[in-house]
């Protein structure tokens, strides 16, 4: 695998959209072509190299590629955006819309990610060392369609509008949450590990949440059923299993409703 | 001698209210009197009589004093700002008619331009909701003359749209509505006791912030599913009543306001009063309206519909329209300083955005275009007055309803100003030629 190292040297005065930092759009290319992809601020188009050092050439395919970006990328928007394989390793903060649509390969931040995170991901593995901001693993505005494959696993705190839309994947949260997870969500698994503050599985119709810690306030439409021992990736311990949402639609198998499942821990 | 002019509509608020009777001099010159609006509507009309009203444009200096500047100067001055900019924010919009409003989509495109309105503050979050599941509505005649069932969530129109009770929703006696308020039951949820809650038959004290979960409340009850006892501060017994009351209706209206769209939850709170509107419509026939606050907020959406496809937050920069609330929202912008320069147009974000959002547009180039002095004048480099629009002259605008009517013009604008579309198009063709196209 070779590895292309993209170093920040000059800040933009507004925000950088870098929807090229992807091992598929330097697949193939080396340094100084890299450097030539265009970025763009505000109406203007740009070099990426007129903000980057780039260093080392790209594999033959996406692959064989590894991209590391280092730096302070809070104004950096659109990193791994679409990427499809190969993997990306981001050094610092980044701002919205990392991993974006991901569909494959690998894609790791040691820092913090601004909103947007995995929006709308379909596949591949996105993995955050600090914090998530709002809409990790939702859907992009008027897609009924969020998270459908993949994983995406957060070290620290993720914010609002968790997986809204959600139908596959998995999303495994380190910390807190806040408002709003799972909704209108119809199918995959999300585990949070801290706590949740309110309005989890809010119009959701199928799928899983576990919370490991407190829930502020729990949904009218879940109601609670029975208490069961789970044990899985890592997670032991005795769980709570709500049903809902009540008020919801929900598709029926042999005359009986499926409902989303939430299972908040009770016990070791 | 003096003449009066029947059927006005009143710019003032998005009830778009068409029997207004001003009273103005022979020549047209001069407006003595407003009948049958609301106190501020009158107002409205009564303020461009105003002795002290500024009609050139002006600009800061250095010691932040006022010097007055033609409108040719002013011209240049937005056009270069907008062609130097890379990423200029056009706020505003919503009290100016639609005419106007296209001529300026037209600038934001050329100059690459984030177009947002003040839905952004409002009812944003209502559309993001329609797009996320679509919305069952009507026209404010068909509640006039069909809804027996009226919900306000978290809207005082009582203060707010102070006609609308009068006009649409619970006074008035329609074709199948003879009794008029007696024939209608009214539900009022809000966590205060206000004015419009002290004509309501329910009035349901909502726990703040809780609105979501009593929508879903709402919904469990429907189905006859069980509710836990207390459900927002709510004793179960009174959802279920709200809920039996809704139902027995012949038609449910269910109107909103800022108390849903700017609570915690914001869309999701509109999302889920949707679905409540769509599951009435399994038992009785139900709609559902915002409460739009700016008389023509909802044809500012209407045109960047037409044009670009999305209602507000419009981020045209790349060239394309995009549309993500939360990115390209005028607070989101101007918090993360995303804009290098603010235009305004018929609103007042000095008055109505956080004060670190106005502290932003303060630092940089930006222009105020309004026929009042407003907070936002106050902290924009150029002010330029323009002809009140549904008074000094007409164009088109669409009420809450999405039912576009004609404003009218009723007094003649003081001498040598422009109107918003006037100035508009003298942008645009300066724009123009600065880019050479």
């Amino acid at each position: 695998m070779e590895t292309v190292t993209l170093t920040i040297k000059n800040q933009p005065d507004l925000y950088l959209e870098a929807d090229n930092i992807t091992p598929d759009a330097f697949a193939g290319k080396k340094a100084e072509e890299i450097a030539g992809l265009h970025v763009y601020v505000g109406r203007e188009q740009h070099r990426l190299g007129d903000f980057f050092e780039v260093s080392g050439n790209a594999g033959a395919t996406p692959e064989e590629t590894k991209i590391v970006v280092n730096g302070d990328l809070s104004r950096v928007k659109y990193i791994g955006m679409k990427m499809a394989g190969g993997e990306v390793v981001v050094n610092g903060n980044a701002d919205m819309y990392v991993g974006a649509w991901m569909q494959g390969g690998k894609l790791t931040v040691n820092g913090n990610v601004d909103a947007f995170a995995g929006t709308g991901m379909k596949g591949g593995e996105l993995v955050i060392n600090g914090n998530a901001g709002n809409y990790l693993g939702a859907a992009y505005r008027g897609d009924w369609r969020g998270m459908q494959g993949g994983k995406i696993v957060v070290k620290g705190n993720a914010g609002s509008d968790l997986g809204t839309f959600m139908n596959g994947g998995e999303i495994v949260v380190g910390g807190d949450v806040d408002v709003h997870v799972a909704t209108h969500a119809e199918g995959g698994k999300i585990v949070i590990k801290g706590n949740a503050k309110s309005r989890l599985g809010g119009q959701m119709v199928e799928g899983e949440i576990y919370v490991l810690g407190d829930i502020d306030v729990m949904m009218p439409g879940f109601a609670y059923r029975e208490d069961v021992d789970i044990e899985m990736d890592g997670i032991k311990g005795r769980f709570a299993l709500y049903e809902g949402d009540l008020g919801e639609r929900h598709r029926k198998r042999k005359g009986q409703p499926i409902y989303a499942k939430l299972y908040q821990q009770i016990g070791a | 001698m003096t003449k009066t002019v029947t059927d006005v509509i009143c710019p003032f608020c998005g009830t778009l209210c068409d029997d207004l009777e001003v009273v103005v001099s022979d020549d047209g010159k001069e407006l003595y009197e407003v009948y049958n609006a609301c106190a501020i509507g009158a107002e409205k009309f009564l303020h461009s009589q105003a002795k002290d009203r500024i009609t050139r444009p002006r600009m800061r200096q250095e010691d932040g004093s006022w010097k007055e500047i033609s409108y040719d100067e002013a011209i240049e001055y937005t056009a270069r700002m907008l062609t130097d900019a890379k990423k200029p924010l056009m706020y505003g919009w919503s009290s100016t008619n639609c005419e106007a409003q296209a001529v300026g989509s037209e600038i934001g495109e050329a100059v690459g331009a984030v177009m947002d309105n003040t839905a952004t503050v409002c009812h944003g979050t209502s559309l993001i909701a329609v797009q996320d599941i679509g919305i069952p509505s009507c026209t404010l005649g068909e509640i006039k003359n069909r809804a027996d069932r009226i919900l306000f969530w978290g809207c005082n129109p009582a203060h707010a749209h102070p006609r609308h009770m009068s006009r649409y929703s619970i006074f008035p006696r329609g074709f199948f509505t003879g009794k008029g308020h007696t024939g209608r039951k009214v539900i009022v949820v809000d966590p205060r006791p206000t004015d419009t809650a002290s004509l309501a038959d329910i009035h349901l004290q909502v726990e703040q912030g809780r609105d979501y979960e009593l929508l879903d409340a709402l919904r469990v009850a429907f189905k006859g599913e069980k509710l836990p006892d207390v459900v927002a501060g709510i004793p179960k017994a009174k959802i279920y009543e709200a809920a039996e009351t809704l139902k027995s209706g012949r038609f449910a209206i269910i109107f909103f306001g800022m108390g849903v769209t700017q609570s915690l939850g914001k869309n999701h709170n509109i999302d889920e009063a949707i679905a409540v509107t769509r599951d009435l419509n399994e038992y009785t026939k139900a709609a559902i309206m915002p409460m739009r606050g700016h008389y023509n907020v909802t044809g500012s959406g209407q045109v960047w519909g037409w044009l670009f496809g999305f209602p507000y937050a419009v981020d045209l920069s790349r060239g394309f329209a995009r549309y993500n609330p939360g990115e390209t929202t005028s607070n989101d912008l101007l918090r993360r300083d995303e804009v290098d320069a603010v235009f305004v147009l018929g609103s007042d974000p000095g008055a109505h955005f956080p004060f670190s959002s106005v502290k932003k547009i303060y630092n940089r180039p930006s222009v105020a275009i309004d026929p009042h002095e407003t907070p936002t004048t106050e902290v924009c480099k150029v002010h330029v007055p323009v002809a009140f629009v549904g008074v000094e002259i007409g164009g088109c605008a669409y009420r809450m309803d999405n039912v576009p009517i004609e404003t009218r013009k009723v007094v003649e604008p003081p001498e040598g100003m422009m109107t918003d579309e006037e100035f508009l198009k003298r942008v645009l063709g300066r724009v123009k030629e600065i880019q050479g196209v």
